[in-house]
């Protein structure tokens, strides 16, 4: 170090050396209130639920009033009552429960062939590497392919039927939880991989008690996604060609109301769909979300 | 173990010399051969080309009814029968322009709905009900609807294309910049980040994942309702549009509708071209050079 | 300590009747990644005896974890062979557990119980729920995690996990008990009580355990035989005694005086490393 080095350190503050000191007891009375109360109407407004509700009834109100003030053609847009009398009816007076029975009997076939399917590949996949390339391969080739565009080759292949239906929602579901599933497995870490084999772990049961469990956030947004796909197929397949097929499931419902120009009859057929759709992904996922992956601690 | 054995001991000793040269190869490279079949791309268009191979030579075999299964090799002669004399390219093109006019001005509804939501209490409630209640709606399903508003045309498929884009990447950019941790949230506000800077450089890399999620969740959407529009009103909405051929969903169904198979394959063919040049080569990129160079993959 | 007969890189019989329980016999181990082929250890020989607490000591990138995974069975070894109790190994198995280095080794889809009874009932330990029960209370409360047998492994700190999977290991009671760097990452006074704590336990039933670390004092107070391996690629320079050492003797000359010898042993390689380098570098 130089001199001038040396003289500045003279500006530099000095170190201030205190007396130590030692707290021998904390008064815990003397810290006040830790917590107070929000009063009630803060805390009603604060439930999620109650916002959303609110929310909610705000948007059907808007929607009456503009129709009814406005004097909107009931065939462009129909009023909040009028689609939802429709509904009433449908549901109670007419044959829309059984539209609705026919297009989820169709869904849940097609979506746990779909699965089973998807296990049985994944299985394979594992197996070999071979193997885990020819799906790999596949599913990148097939999951980008809308299942409703296989919808005329089915129908050659399979006729007018729920047949052909099935085979879609086959197809929808399929790629997409074996694509989620697989890269779900190859993120496995390697840790857990060498624990399961050092319990002498192997085969099915290796698979079944380490690798799912471990993939589990993937294979479900497989599963979400592989859902959201196949409704999303039935509905279209539904819209090209349920009445063929006998007894027409819930896009055939929507389909002919808007052929017959019952706007309301739209309505209310998207009401149902909305509301099947809501339970599914906002209830059945949810929960099980919340039981597994959520509670596990591997996703918030 | 009946009784506990006691310590075996044992003299010790120590190495004088460890013989550096013994050692032969510490790291060796591998031999061309190893690496080639360690490539995936390699091994991939090996399994392609032997799955086209046993098609082809089933069909022969097994003498398939064309109308049943055409052969690989009349499945590509109508493939380029379809894009020289049947304008299928010009096909992919309508496609391809309806599909990126909806895909855009959705991204664009979906930041506003977005930047609302990330702003206040209330607007992210609105948020996620109308999330809640119209995600879960195939667009399809308001075909009808649309064309009943917009009259045949491209404006009643691009409003399809519109719900099926919005909602899932409104509903997961939300939930992305929700769940950027509070620590980086802090630093960013540490370094006197504010307002749009403030989302623009650190809520949209922190949450990019969650976003290119729902980029690609509203692009497999809006590529299965445009295909599926086409199919179900493909015919009447290409009459109305002044001399133009309609779209590729158009050409699957017409094609099925004359019986002619090997043409509905290549229309098939091509949809999935589209599809894995997408999602395979687009959105890999963009992947490749954000989230996994950052390190921070989505799940 | 004027052990030093052999200089040649072999082991020496031991002057009991006993015989090895983990037999390792000139054991070279290679990675193989998408360019090149790794050696992690050449020709490393050593024998593990039954009551062992048998400690791998060198640099880090030497190769420990890999000779611990190669004995574990995720590793098939390119020359040599490994033999327990006479049989060669050729998979993973419940006769030989291993507690990482890694914090997610818990499987998180299970409680800190469950992580434990899991390995006991897959590892055909025992086929009794209420048995594996009992089992895993024991041992959560050895490593005094009572009151968290029920928590999911996300809940808990680093430390805690460490705990854990300590837990499911010593609860096996394997053959040999493979332990890498099983208190790196504890705090000085929970690393302290659980090496008293692994000292206690061996106290009580003598297992076999292979440990592996970064420090000298640990090495010398937990182990009672050292294994010295030399820089990348790991090679044996040193297999030392130190049943003798431990939590009381720290600071007395003998340990001290082992401590020195280790670290020079230790610290020659660093300056030869060094050299190594530098001379590449000039090139
Ligand atoms: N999965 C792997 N692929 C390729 N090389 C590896 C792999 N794991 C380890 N290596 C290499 O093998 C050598 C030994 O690694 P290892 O993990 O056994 O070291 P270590 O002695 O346990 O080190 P540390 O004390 O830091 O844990 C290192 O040089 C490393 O580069
Ligand atoms: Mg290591």
């Amino acid at each position: 170090m130089s001199k001038t080095a040396i003289k500045k350190t003279a500006s530099l503050p000095e170190l201030v050396v205190r007396p130590e000191f030692e707290v021998s007891d904390l008064e815990q009375a003397q810290t006040g209130e830790v917590a107070i109360k929000l009063s009630w109407v803060e805390r009603i407004w604060n439930v999620d639920a109650v916002r959303k509700s609110v929310i909610l009834l705000s948007l059907v109100v808007v929607w009456q009033a503009y129709t009814v003030g406005f004097d909107v053609e009931p065939l462009m847009l129909p009023s909040f009552s009028a689609s939802f009398a429709t509904l009433y009816n449908a549901l109670f007076h007419g044959d829309l429960i059984f539209k609705i029975w026919f297009s989820i009997k169709v869904l849940i076939i097609g979506y746990s062939a779909g699965l089973f399917l998807a296990a049985v590949l994944i299985l394979l996949a594992t197996a070999t590497r071979f193997g885990s390339d020819l799906i790999a391969m596949a599913t990148a080739m097939f999951n980008p392919l809308p299942a409703i565009a296989l919808l005329p080759l089915a129908m050659l292949w399979f006729g007018l039927g729920t047949a052909s239906l099935v085979f879609v929602l086959i197809h929808s579901v399929l790629w997409a939880v074996a694509l989620s599933t697989h890269s779900g497995f190859e993120g496995v870490s390697q840790t857990l991989r060498m624990i399961g084999r050092n319990y002498g772990l192997r085969g099915i049961e290796y698979v079944w008690k380490i690798l799912v469990p471990a993939a589990l956030p993937s294979i479900l947004a497989g599963m979400k996604i592989g859902w959201a796909f196949a409704w999303r197929t039935l509905i279209g397949a539904e819209l090209v060609f349920g009445a063929s097929s006998g007894s027409g499931g819930l896009g055939w419902y929507i389909f002919e109301s808007s052929q017959n120009i019952e706007t309301d009859g739209v309505f209310a057929g998207l009401f149902m769909v909305i509301l099947i759709g809501f339970l599914v992904e906002n209830v059945v996922f949810r929960n099980v979300e919340v039981k597994t992956v959520i509670r596990w601690g591997m996703q918030r | 173990m009946t009784s506990a054995p006691s310590i075996e001991i044992r003299p010790e000793f120590e190495a004088d010399e460890i013989g550096k040269a013994a050692t032969g190869d510490v790291a060796r490279k591998l031999s061309l051969w190893e690496r080639i079949t360690d490539m995936n791309s390699v091994r991939k268009l090996t399994i392609l080309v032997i799955v086209l191979v046993i098609w082809e030579i089933y069909t022969r075999w097994a003498e398939v009814s064309e109308l049943i299964m055409p052969r690989f090799s009349s499945t590509a002669e109508a493939l380029l029968d379809g894009v020289f004399n049947e304008q299928l390219l010009i096909m992919v093109w309508n496609s391809l322009t309806v599909l990126v006019s909806g895909y855009f001005i959705g991204l664009l509804i979906a930041t506003l709905l977005t930047t609302a939501a990330t702003m206040t209490r209330f607007g992210s409630d609105i948020l996620s009900t109308l999330t809640a209640m119209l995600n879960p709606l195939p667009a399809i399903a308001l075909l009808p609807l649309a064309l009943l508003w917009f009259g045949l045309g491209a404006d009643a498929i691009i409003f399809t294309l519109l719900h099926s884009v919005i909602w899932p990447v409104a509903l997961n950019a939300h939930v992305g910049f929700m769940s950027v941790s509070e620590t980086q949230r802090m630093v960013g506000r540490n370094y006197g980040l504010r307002g749009l800077i403030y989302v623009a450089k650190l809520l949209i890399p922190a949450a990019f994942p969650q976003i290119l999620m729902g980029l690609k969740i509203g692009w497999a959407y809006a590529w299965r309702t445009l295909i599926a529009a086409e199919l179900v009103f493909g015919g009447s909405i290409s009459d109305t549009s002044e001399g133009t051929s309609g779209g590729l969903g158009w050409f699957v169904f017409a094609n099925q509708m004359d019986l002619r198979i090997a043409h509905v394959f290549a229309g098939l063919f091509t949809v999935i071209l589209v599809g894995v040049l997408v999602e395979n080569v687009i959105f890999n990129n963009i992947e490749n050079r954000t989230v996994r160079r950052w390190g921070m993959q989505a799940r | 300590m004027d052990a030093k007969t052999d200089t040649v890189a072999g082991k020496k019989p031991a002057t009991g009747t006993a015989k090895p329980i983990l037999e390792v016999d000139g054991v070279t181990l290679q990675y193989k990644t998408k360019e090149h082929l790794i050696t992690a250890t050449y020709r490393v020989s050593f024998d593990v005896y039954p009551a062992d607490r048998f400690v791998l000591l060198g640099p880090s990138g030497c190769g420990k974890s890999t000779l611990l995974k190669g004995i574990a069975g995720y590793m098939k070894p390119v020359e040599g062979d490994i033999r327990l109790k006479g049989r060669e190994i050729s998979e993973p198995g419940p006769d030989r557990v291993m507690v990482f280095q890694e914090f997610d080794q818990l499987l998180p889809w299970k409680t800190v119980k469950q992580n434990i009874t899991f390995a006991l009932r897959n590892g055909g330990k025992t086929s009794n729920a209420a048995e594996a029960n009992e089992i895993a209370m024991e041992y959560i409360h050895k490593v005094k995690l009572t009151g968290f047998e029920d928590t999911f492994p996300h809940m808990l700190s680093g430390g805690m996990k460490q705990r854990v999977a300590i837990a499911r290991g010593m609860a096996m009671e394997p053959d040999v008990l493979l332990m890498d760097e099983p208190f790196a990452a504890l705090d000085a006074l929970t690393r302290l009580q659980m090496q008293k704590e692994l000292l206690q336990l061996w106290e009580d039933t003598h297992f076999t355990v292979l440990f592996v670390t970064h420090s000298i004092e640990e090495a010398l107070i937990v182990g009672s035989r050292i294994l010295v391996l030399s820089p990348h690629p790991g090679q044996v320079k040193a297999e030392l005694n130190a049943h003798e050492l431990n939590h009381d003797n720290v600071g007395s000359k003998v340990f001290a005086r082992v401590q020195q010898r280790i670290h020079d042993m230790l610290f020659a390689d660093r300056i030869l490393e060094d050299e190594i380098l530098g001379e590449e570098l000039d090139k």
